[in-house]
């Protein structure tokens, strides 16, 4: 086996391509779970059956299929009932959807975290339950769960290449539709191998960094 | 005790950022009242067909030993524990059972401060105590901020305004506490054994500013607390709780003095 460095110059427009496509993946992925999860957290506190039952059972499915089974479902099965969307859109959707089974869990525990005696000055002080969750209790849950939601970003980021199962041109799909044409399978798979190495240590980074900041 | 105890702010015109300043027309006459309330956790009774009425402007202290009720009384009237029955009134409004929009108007005669503070981790000092005078009382920033400044003064710590609650010690914590307890100008302020989680040494700096209050405003005050010197100094009137119920109750003189029930008698001769 030997290493051709004119293999990887030719690889690196495409992987530029493919860099771009799985930062995207990442980052909106990220902020969709975020956001959703957080969604069906506090829906799980409604004190109604009608509420908690239904999101229970969705996210206790979603969370329990593979994602790569969710991303055939969602691309090739949605348009039959004609809802379409791009492949990348879809990718993102569904990876946003899959790790917010995992951050809604990440928040109850924050949420649970926070003593009961916030809730109780919030109540003696006559606050809203509105401001209380937004001004009270979600500062300090989110603050607490900071740690374990940058995990899952980390975890994420190694599910995007699932994507190109659904066509999405990401690293690895840039980088097998490269190796196929030139049979050149060392240097591409490698570039993108450590790629991965060096924006899971930049996030896990940042995340430590966050973490200083927000514990003072 | 003195029947006086409406007493106007002239009678310490040096103290003006003090607490009952500005605050609407005081009730006079009762001020809380509880019917035949009973509150069981499990199967345990901690309060047994209580009655008890506390009138306005007096300062009144829960004493007893621990599991007797007394905790229970304070968060039965801020709302933070509903009775299993009974009846309870707050200037004259029902506050139980009512519906959650009346409970809130009542709930804005009514402050508390906890064992354990219950300071806002994530906001500045002044924050925590202009949080809710904005947000509830739709004060402006600007007005509640300098009403802030003045409580902080009056407990001490206006150099603290811009700390963080877990940059100051538990005494520190507990008279930012009050302050913002009295941002809201409430008629009743319910101490929750104010002192108990706090440093021996930092004890005297809380109940001297409780002390002040006590003195310089027309708050009603219902205080559960284990310092019996600051019961004797403050109080107008002493209940002794046993098992959910008022064994007996006087003036500080009476009950520390010569009290008449003898589990009275043996409660005191422990804890003096």
């Amino acid at each position: 086996m030997k290493w051709d460095w004119s293999a990887v110059s030719d690889f690196m427009p495409y992987f530029w391509d493919g860099l771009l496509v799985t930062l995207q993946i990442l980052v909106l992925g990220s902020l969709i779970s975020f956001a959703l999860g957080l969604v069906w957290a506090l829906l799980m506190r409604v004190p109604t059956r009608w509420v908690t039952w239904p999101v229970g059972a969705v996210t206790e499915f979603v969370r329990n299929t593979p994602l790569l089974v969710q991303l055939f479902f969602l691309f090739y099965v949605l348009p039959e009932w004609g809802i379409t969307a791009s492949a990348l859109t879809t990718g993102v959707f569904a990876i946003g959807l899959h790790y917010s089974t995992y951050t809604m869990q990440v928040y109850r525990a924050g949420i649970e975290a926070v003593p009961v005696g916030q809730w109780e000055a919030a109540t003696a002080l006559n606050l809203p339950l509105r401001r209380t969750w937004a001004v009270v209790i979600l500062p300090q849950a989110v603050r607490r769960v900071v740690p374990a939601l940058g995990n899952y970003v980390i975890s994420m980021l190694k599910d995007t290449p699932l994507l190109m199962a659904i066509t999405v041109l990401e690293m690895l799909g840039e980088a097998r539709l490269f190796a196929q044409q030139n049979f050149q399978f060392t240097e591409p798979l490698t570039v993108i191998g450590v790629a991965f190495i060096v924006i899971s240590y930049l996030a896990s980074l940042a995340l430590r960094a966050l973490e200083r900041r927000l514990v003072h | 005790m003195s029947t006086d105890t409406h007493a106007p702010f002239e009678k310490q015109p040096e103290k003006p950022g003090g607490a009952g300043d500005a605050t609407a027309p005081r009730s006079t006459g009762e001020l809380i009242r509880l019917e035949r309330v009973t509150k069981r956790f499990g199967d345990h009774t901690v309060l047994d067909n209580l009655d008890f009425s506390v009138d306005a402007g007096k300062h009144v202290t829960l004493i007893g030993p621990s599991g007797s009720g007394k905790t229970t009384i304070l968060r039965l009237l801020m709302t933070l524990l509903k009775p299993d029955e009974g009846r309870i009134t707050v200037d004259g409004d029902q506050l139980y059972p009512a519906p959650e929009k009346q409970v809130r108007e009542i709930r804005k005669k009514i402050g508390m401060v906890f064992q354990q503070f219950n300071l806002f981790p994530n906001m500045s000092v002044l924050r925590n105590i202009t949080e809710a005078p904005v947000t509830v009382l739709g004060m402006s920033k600007d007005e509640a901020e300098v009403r802030a400044r003045e409580l902080l003064e009056m407990v001490g710590l206006t150099d603290k305004c811009d700390a963080r609650p877990t940059q100051l010690s538990g005494g520190q914590q507990q008279r930012v506490a009050i302050a913002r307890a009295l941002a809201m100008r409430p008629q009743v302020l319910l101490l929750d054994e104010v002192t108990s989680a706090l440093d021996p040494e930092l004890v005297a700096g809380v109940l001297d500013v409780l002390r002040d209050i006590a003195r310089s405003t027309d708050i009603t005050m219902l205080c559960v607390t284990h310092e019996m010197n600051f019961a004797r100094d403050i109080s107008d009137q002493v209940l002794m709780f046993d098992s959910g119920r008022v064994i007996e109750s006087g003036s500080p003189e009476k009950i520390f003095n010569d009290p008449e029930n003898e589990r009275t008698r043996e409660f005191l001769g422990a804890v003096l």
